[in-house]
Parts: structure tokens; C-alpha cells; sequence
């Protein structure tokens, strides 16, 4: 592999990280107290407002509903008027991230939802209001299905990263079906899948040790 | 210790004053789910510095009733009042300042994981707002109280089952409550773990001065350190007084079968081959109180001569009080067997034949 491309698949990688953690921040900032949001409201939670929870949902299931590729297109207005431009690598983070949010809020509410309603009860029992319960109790207690959800939701936005070529954002993906696929270059193909690997399984990995490390129910 | 729990800080309205004594009073409480009522009209009273326990079979409503104490539950109709001031009708808002003079223990600790067990006992002064030093020192005195000092860094996970519930106790105690709830806390446990942590509650109990309501399906917990007992089934009270004396005379069916595990039984044996007439005749004797402290035996066989043998029993103490129950083979004449009935009833026991046995070795 040349000097050029060796930059290229650099640059690549660095434009798929941008990507990835920019995206994924976003989607924890926002998913995390929809997940909240999604509990707290629904029949039995500690907010317990049913129409709120059923728009909530709503919400979510059209964002999720929507095949990536085409939200990428859909949301181009969007885009332009937060970024200041459809195209490049900023551009790819406001659809990744949009998209992104209901996904992670969907798994961030599975793990909150597990969390034992005896512990909600202590907690209100001592007189600890909503703020206590979310700050003392369901999201330390869930922590560890937070972060792993997390890791998922990194993993899921460094696949969709690739179709974000689609609109001139760069990235693995991109390099991958512009020069490994469409020009053959096979050495290519295989050094993007190679690197590819070793990013998730990295994410995974560091994922993996938090969780570990955040566990303390055995 | 016991100025922590002096009153100062509690706010009671001038007008709704309790008769001073009364830490809690139920009035005509009503809970249903759906159609079928899970508290059906229940008026008790806790006294202040008592141990009250409620017995009563799963299903019974107790813990609907407990709950509704600190508003986890609301009550359909009735009134509740906790150191004079009613609490049925408060808001969420309302009831929060009020449930800190209520500590809390469940059957399964509701301990939370993620924190270590001086941040799980110094929680409820950390929602009260109090500074972090206070929180700590106060964790430090408590888990020093439950015997757990050495366990202050440690997560819950590590602990067993009887620790566990120390740890829970040492939380509920955390805001200086008024009144300790008791949720079925040693059902989980082993008898000897159950042992540990009645006799900790009892000594926090005599140390402190605390209030204690517990609620249980298990006759031995009352026995052991209740003063009172309120015998709840289908939603209502069906009896209620001192321990040894719900233990020496129950009034209903229920609590019958309740104190069946603990209370002498005629062995199974014997009770098979009873019949109408034979040898000898078993007289079940139930005693308790001052007929328990008389040479009761001995006096019958002098006023009525015949063979007199221990066949099953014993005399346990409850609260101080000699409560017992004898079963007695006996050989005298037919025709005087009625007279020893007469004779021990005479003396405040209560005997009846239960039939006769032959050929018992």
C-alpha cells in the first residue's frame, strides 16, 4: 500500500472516530433522559403521565421506524441549518446522532426498567422525592446496563458511519466502497476491515472493563 | 443515644395533639384493590416505646396496612394519624418530610448496590440535605450500634442475608425516626440470622426507645419480642392483646392455627389411636399466668387419687408470663374424670378430654 493511501485510511479512521464519539455523546446526552423519560411516565413509574409516555414512544418508534440512508436524505434541511452545510463530516454527525438517540434511549430504558421496584420503594420510604429516585437509584443501580448499552450504541454508529459516504461525510465505510470496492483494490478493502475490527473490538473491550469495573451486584 | 430521638424536631399541630403514648392511630381504615378488600376497616393504636406485632397469614392485607403508614399505599377511606398529625390526604410533597420519622426494614433489604454500605445507611440524611461529614459520622455510629463497623467500605453484595438486614436497619434508624416499620424482615432469613436480628431490634428497641411495628406471618417473631399482637385476616383485626395472653387463650380460629407450629401438639401418634373410651384418658391442659405457678399437679392426684403420667407439653415464657400446655394420661375411675376436669378448671386452667387410649407404654 502506497504513502497516499496509508494517509488516506488515517484520515478515514480519524474521520469514522469524529463521527462515532460526536454522535454518540450526543445520543448519550439526549437518549439517556428520554430512557429516563420513557420509565418515569409510563403505568407505575415515579412521573406516571400515560399520553406523555405514549407520544414519547411514538416519537421514538417513527425515528427508529425510518431506514438509516433515507433519514440521511430527509434530514439534509435540518443539517444545513445547524451545521451550515449538507456535506462532510460534521454534516454526517446531525442524522448519526438523531438517529442514534431513540436507539439508545429504547436500550437505556431496558436497563432502567430493571431495576428493582423494591429499591424505588426504600428510597421513597425515607422520603426521597423523584430527583432522589433518578440520581440515587435508577441511574447508579442501572449503570452498568447504561454503559453497555452505550458500547452497543458506539458499535451500531461506527456501521452506520459507512452510509454517511453517502453524503460526502468520509469515513472507513466510504473509503471502503470507494476505492476497496469500486476500484478494486482489494489490499484496501482488506486493510478497512482489518482496522474496522480492531475499532470495535476496542469499544468493546473498553466497554466491557466499565462495566466490570461499575458492577458491584455479585 | 437517646436524645436523638427526643422530639424537638417534630412538628405536631396544636390541634390534633395525640393522648401522649400514641405513636400511631388507625381509624377505620379501608384499602381495596378492585373489588376485593385488602384492608377492611382496621382501628389500632401504637403506643410509644411498645413493639406491636401484626400476624397474619399472606393475603392477610398486612402488608397493605403497613404501607399505608408511611403513604406508600393510599388508603380508600379512614384516617390515619402518626404523632398526632393525620396523614391520610397529604400529597406526595407532604408526606416526604413525614416519612423521615419513619424508618423502614423489608424482607429483602432493598439495599442499593451500587453504593457501599456507610453511603446505603447515611442516604436518608443525604435526601434530608445534611452536610457530608454529619452523614458519615452518623453511618459510623450506626454501623457501629448493628455491629458492621468493620464493613463500612464494603458493597452490599458481600454481606450475608443477616448483615444485610443489619445494614437495613442501621439505614432505617439513619434519620432518628419516631417509628420503626417492620416489613416481614426476618422472612428471608435463617432461624439463627431471624434469632440475631430479633434480639438487635429488641435491644434498640429497650436502648433507644423506638417504636416498633412489625408485621410478620410468623408467631415465633411475635413471641419473641413483641409486646402486643393484633391478629389480622381478610383484611380485618380479629384479635389483639398482650402476647402471652393471645399465646394462653385464643379467641378465633385463626390465630389457632397460627400459634399451631409453635404450641404443643398432641403427638400424632396418640391422636390416631384416641378413642371413646379405653384405659387411660388424655386431658389436654392449657395454663398460663398464676395457674402456672401452682404445684397444680400435685393437688389433683391428692384430691383425687389415680395414675397421673406426663404424656406431652411444656410451659414456655412469654414476656415473663408462664404460658403452657399439658398433655396429661390419666387413670382413675370413669365416673371421676369429669371432677379432675372441674378440679384443674376450678384453678384457673383449662382442661378437656381429648378420648382414651389403651395399652400406651
Amino acid at each position: 500500500m502506497s504513502q497516499m493511501m496509508l494517509e488516506l485510511l488515517l484520515r478515514s479512521l480519524w474521520e469514522t472516530v469524529l463521527m462515532t464519539a460526536a454522535s454518540g455523546l450526543i445520543s448519550l446526552v439526549f437518549g439517556l433522559p428520554l430512557g429516563l423519560a420513557l420509565v418515569a411516565t409510563d403505568r407505575g413509574g415515579i412521573a406516571e403521565q400515560l399520553w406523555l409516555n405514549r407520544i414519547l414512544g411514538g416519537i421514538v418508534n417513527a425515528f427508529r421506524s425510518v431506514p438509516f440512508i433515507i433519514l440521511l436524505v430527509a434530514l439534509i434541511p435540518l443539517t444545513r441549518l445547524i451545521v451550515g452545510t449538507s456535506i462532510g463530516t460534521w454534516a454526517a454527525i446531525v442524522p448519526l446522532a438523531i438517529a442514534a438517540t431513540p436507539y439508545y434511549a429504547r436500550i437505556a430504558e431496558v436497563s432502567l426498567r430493571e431495576v428493582d421496584r423494591g429499591l424505588v420503594e426504600a428510597v421513597r420510604a425515607m422520603g426521597g422525592g423523584r430527583w432522589a429516585i433518578i440520581r440515587e437509584v435508577l441511574v447508579p443501580e442501572a449503570l452498568p446496563g447504561i454503559v453497555a448499552g452505550f458500547t452497543v450504541t458506539l458499535v451500531t454508529l461506527v456501521g452506520a458511519s459507512a452510509m454517511a459516504g453517502a453524503i460526502g461525510a468520509g469515513g472507513l465505510g466510504d473509503l471502503a466502497i470507494r476505492y476497496g470496492y469500486q476500484r478494486f483494490e482489494t489490499a484496501v478493502m482488506v486493510a478497512v476491515v482489518i482496522v474496522l475490527i480492531v475499532l470495535v473490538s476496542g469499544i468493546q473491550w473498553a466497554g466491557d472493563r466499565l462495566v466490570a469495573r461499575l458492577d458491584r451486584r455479585a | 443515644m437517646n436524645q436523638h430521638f427526643s422530639s424537638t424536631d417534630l412538628t405536631l399541630s396544636p390541634g390534633f395533639a395525640a393522648p401522649s403514648g400514641d405513636v400511631v392511630r388507625i381509624v377505620d381504615l379501608k384499602r381495596r384493590f378492585g373489588r376485593t378488600p385488602a384492608v377492611d376497616g382496621v382501628s389500632l393504636t401504637v403506643r410509644k416505646g411498645e413493639i406491636l406485632g401484626i400476624i397474619g397469614r399472606s393475603g392477610a392485607g398486612k402488608s397493605t396496612l403497613i404501607r399505608c403508614l408511611n403513604g406508600l399505599e393510599r388508603p380508600d377511606a379512614g384516617q390515619i394519624f402518626v404523632e398526632g398529625r393525620e396523614i391520610t390526604g397529604l400529597g406526595e410533597r407532604e408526606l416526604q418530610p413525614l416519612r423521615r420519622r419513619i424508618g423502614m426494614i423489608f424482607q429483602h433489604f432493598n439495599l442499593l448496590s451500587a453504593k457501599t454500605v456507610e453511603d446505603n445507611v447515611a442516604l436518608p440524611l443525604k435526601i434530608e440535605g445534611r452536610p457530608k461529614a454529619e452523614r458519615l459520622a452518623r453511618a459510623a455510629e450506626l454501623l457501629d450500634l448493628v455491629g458492621l463497623a468493620d464493613k463500612a467500605k464494603a458493597y452490599p453484595a458481600s454481606l450475608s442475608g443477616g448483615q444485610k438486614q443489619r445494614v437495613g436497619i442501621a439505614r432505617a434508624l439513619a434519620a432518628r425516626p419516631a417509628l420503626l416499620l417492620s416489613d416481614e424482615a426476618t422472612s428471608a432469613l435463617d432461624p439463627e440470622t431471624t434469632r440475631s436480628i430479633l434480639s438487635l431490634l429488641k435491644d434498640i428497641n429497650r436502648k433507644l426507645g423506638l417504636t416498633i411495628l412489625l408485621i410478620t406471618h410468623e408467631m415465633e417473631v411475635v413471641r419473641t419480642i413483641a409486646d402486643r399482637v393484633a391478629v389480622l385476616d381478610a383484611g380485618r383485626i380479629i384479635e389483639e392483646g398482650a402476647v402471652w395472653s393471645v399465646f394462653a387463650d385464643p379467641q378465633s380460629e385463626v390465630t389457632r392455627s397460627l400459634l399451631g407450629g409453635i404450641r404443643p401438639q398432641l403427638p400424632g401418634e396418640i391422636a390416631g389411636r384416641l378413642a371413646r373410651s379405653g384405659g387411660e384418658a388424655i386431658l389436654r391442659v392449657d395454663i398460663a399466668g398464676e395457674a402456672a405457678r401452682l404445684p397444680l399437679l400435685q393437688d389433683l392426684s391428692a384430691a383425687i387419687p389415680g395414675r397421673y403420667r406426663l404424656v406431652h407439653g411444656g410451659i414456655d415464657h412469654i414476656q415473663g408470663e408462664p404460658v403452657g400446655t399439658l398433655f396429661l394420661g390419666v387413670g382413675i375411675a370413669a365416673g371421676r374424670l369429669a371432677e379432675a376436669v372441674e378440679f384443674l378448671n376450678a384453678r384457673g386452667a383449662r382442661a378437656e378430654v381429648l378420648g382414651h387410649v389403651t395399652d400406651d407404654a
